[in-house]
């Protein structure tokens, strides 16, 4: 069944289009890459998909429900989760808030219930806690519970932050370059991580990377794009091979610098 | 957090409070030391409601005053008309003995009002942020003091008394240092009210927009709900000070809630460091105390509070707390109770 379906999508800021007359198709399930040189216009279908542009043209159908001109905040509870290419946490609340905030959209009590403290709210409130601390448990993370993110090494926030991202409890997981900046040993941590994630929860992922040991090891199909346009998809073995999308990442063969 | 030093406390502090009332009630404690308590109750509502927006939520208002006057304006026009013989409303409409059961209910109208006026100015403030989100709440303070100015039925320019009137209705039911009474009861409601705010995860909503407004939109927070309902709060909590303010004095004009009460405000938050509750209580404190010991300079105790300001943020910008509560930096504190 198709999660993510995305017909027409073009996006122009003033004269210049980011994107355009994007098809994308979403299996429930998959694990998708997307990749393309810098400035093709990747993070800005993901800044669509998740409700931070409204799309000039075009239709993202999600689960059912059209969610173009959809705030990023509805846009998340209907089950979008994202992690961003810098992270980004809230450095100065500790882990456990941090978790326990991407849970805002579905609180359980009303506005007024935390002046008053009712017992639902601590019954809320309780639950909230619990659930994080699963959560934490699942990624092995519960000893820094009470950390502070900034005090922490770099491959362990990238952890943190997607963490944060599935504590929404989304059906699709945007990772915006989630090897970015991190060392060998790390990236191969991460990949077994993200394989693992995808195994362990009922998720689709759709990813952006650069780093292609990233994207080759992990994604059952890749979509090229190019100054906002498809150029290929396939399975990474018919990418790899495809003259366009070398010719994209390396340039013309006629202008080879020797 | 102890059961049993959280119990102590509160019977300290109880006992306390007592002590204070009575030993004003025999009038034991000099009127002017009483009153400079009661300003130091106000200031904190004051300094604690703007850092809900300021500290907490890191957004820059510089109109909080504007939404005292309004809290002000309207608790004292309800208790002059309700309870006090006046040239212009007539008759008193209610006897004075039930102004003492709802003077408090007035203050807290005055405060939903202030509130509303707060709504009224978030829902399209808060369309910008930064620094025009500082012009605008500038300019909406000019725009209450203004409207005030020209406000013949609350006196205008020349101000609006009559609240003395009512306190001494109040007295001549039943002495009582009411002023007192309720203005420390106000503030520690309001210290409460913030620090149940701010420890839900509800609350918490708005330090996640102070450390990444990004963040916490793609992370379901609702950030133009969250920002509309600090706004409205610390707006409202303001005009509760204003309210209480106004019946401490007796006499409320539009001058008295200037830029230059907006700019006490915060230096009081931006002194105490922002996102710090126990900061904005003691600076509050301090502060007021300042501004009386000051007092003999005159004029030139507005050169020398910028100037501590100046040094605050050279060498400890972040405040005098940051985002520190007290028990922090004196743990032991944790068991008498919860900061956090």
């Amino acid at each position: 069944m198709s999660l993510l379906k995305i017909t027409d999508l073009t996006q122009r800021f003033g004269g210049l289009t980011a994107v355009s007359d994007l098809q994308l198709n979403l299996e429930e399930g998959g694990l998708y890459g997307l990749i393309g040189p810098n400035g093709a216009g990747k993070t800005t279908i993901f800044n669509m998909v998740s409700g931070f542009y409204t799309p000039t043209e075009g239709t993202i159908n999600f689960d059912g429900n059209v969610i173009n001109g959809k705030k990023p905040h509805t846009v998340t509870a209907l089950g979008i989760g994202r992690t961003f290419q810098n992270i980004r946490l809230w450095h100065d609340m500790t882990v456990l808030d941090n978790i326990r905030l991407s849970q805002h959209y579905h609180l359980g009590y009303s506005v007024f219930e935390p002046f008053l403290r009712t017992k639902n709210y601590f019954k809320n409130e309780k639950r909230i806690e619990e659930k994080s601390m699963e959560l934490l448990g699942v990624f092995n993370l519960q000893d820094i519970a009470h950390e502070y993110p900034k005090n922490l090494p770099y491959g362990i926030q990238r952890r943190v932050e997607i963490a944060r991202a599935l504590a929404a409890e989304p059906k699709l997981l945007l990772l915006d370059e989630p090897a970015a900046g991190l060392s060998s040993a790390d990236v191969s941590d991460l990949i077994d991580h993200i394989r693992w994630i995808h195994d362990n929860f009922d998720i689709t992922i759709l990813m952006i990377e650069h780093q292609m040991e990233v994207i080759m090891n992990l994604c059952q199909y890749i979509k090229v794009i190019d100054f906002g346009k498809t150029i290929a998809e396939g399975t990474p073995a018919e990418i790899q091979k495809n003259p366009q999308v070398i010719k994209a990442y390396l340039g013309d063969e006629g202008e080879v610098y020797a | 957090m102890g059961k049993y030093q959280q119990k102590t406390m509160m019977i300290g502090g109880g006992i306390l409070f007592g002590l204070l009332l009575i030993l004003a009630h025999f009038k034991m404690i000099d009127l002017y030391v009483q009153s400079v308590i009661m300003f130091i109750g106000v200031n904190i509502i004051f300094a604690t409601s703007l850092s809900i927006v300021n500290g907490y939520m890191g957004e820059f208002s510089c109109g909080h005053a504007g939404f005292m006057a309004v809290g002000a304006y309207v608790s004292s026009l309800l208790t002059v008309v309700l309870f006090t013989v006046d040239k212009e409303t007539g008759l008193a409409i209610l006897p004075a003995s039930m102004s003492i059961y709802l003077f408090p209910v007035i203050i807290i109208i005055g405060g939903i009002a202030a509130g509303i006026a707060g709504l009224l100015i978030a829902i399209p403030s808060f369309k910008t942020r930064d620094d025009y989100l500082a012009i605008i709440t500038i300019a909406v303070n000019f725009i209450i003091i203004t409207a005030l100015n020209n406000m013949d039925f609350v006196g205008g320019s020349r101000g609006y008394m009559g609240m003395k009137k009512v306190i001494y209705g109040m007295e001549g039911v039943m002495k009582f240092p009411y002023m007192l009474f309720w203005v420390i009861t106000f503030a520690i409601f309001t210290v409460f009210l913030i620090r149940r705010f701010i420890t839900s995860t509800y609350g918490k909503g708005i330090i996640a927009i102070k450390q990444d407004e990004v963040a916490a939109e793609i992370m379901s927070v609702d950030t133009n709900h969250m920002k509309l309902v600090a706004f409205m709060f610390s707006s409202g909590l303001a005009g509760i000070s204003g309210g209480l303010f106004a019946h401490v004095i007796g006499y409320v004009n539009p001058g008295s809630f200037s830029i230059l009460k907006s700019t006490e405000g915060l230096v009081m938050v931006y002194l105490a460091g922002m996102g710090s509750l126990s900061g904005s209580v003691i600076s509050a404190i301090l502060f007021t105390i300042l501004l009386e010991l000051l007092r003999p300079l005159q004029i030139f105790k507005w050169v020398i509070i910028p100037l501590i300001l100046i040094l605050v943020m050279q060498f400890r910008p972040e405040g005098l707390m940051g985002d520190k509560e007290l028990s922090d930096y004196f743990p032991k504190l944790k068991k008498f109770y919860k900061f956090k």
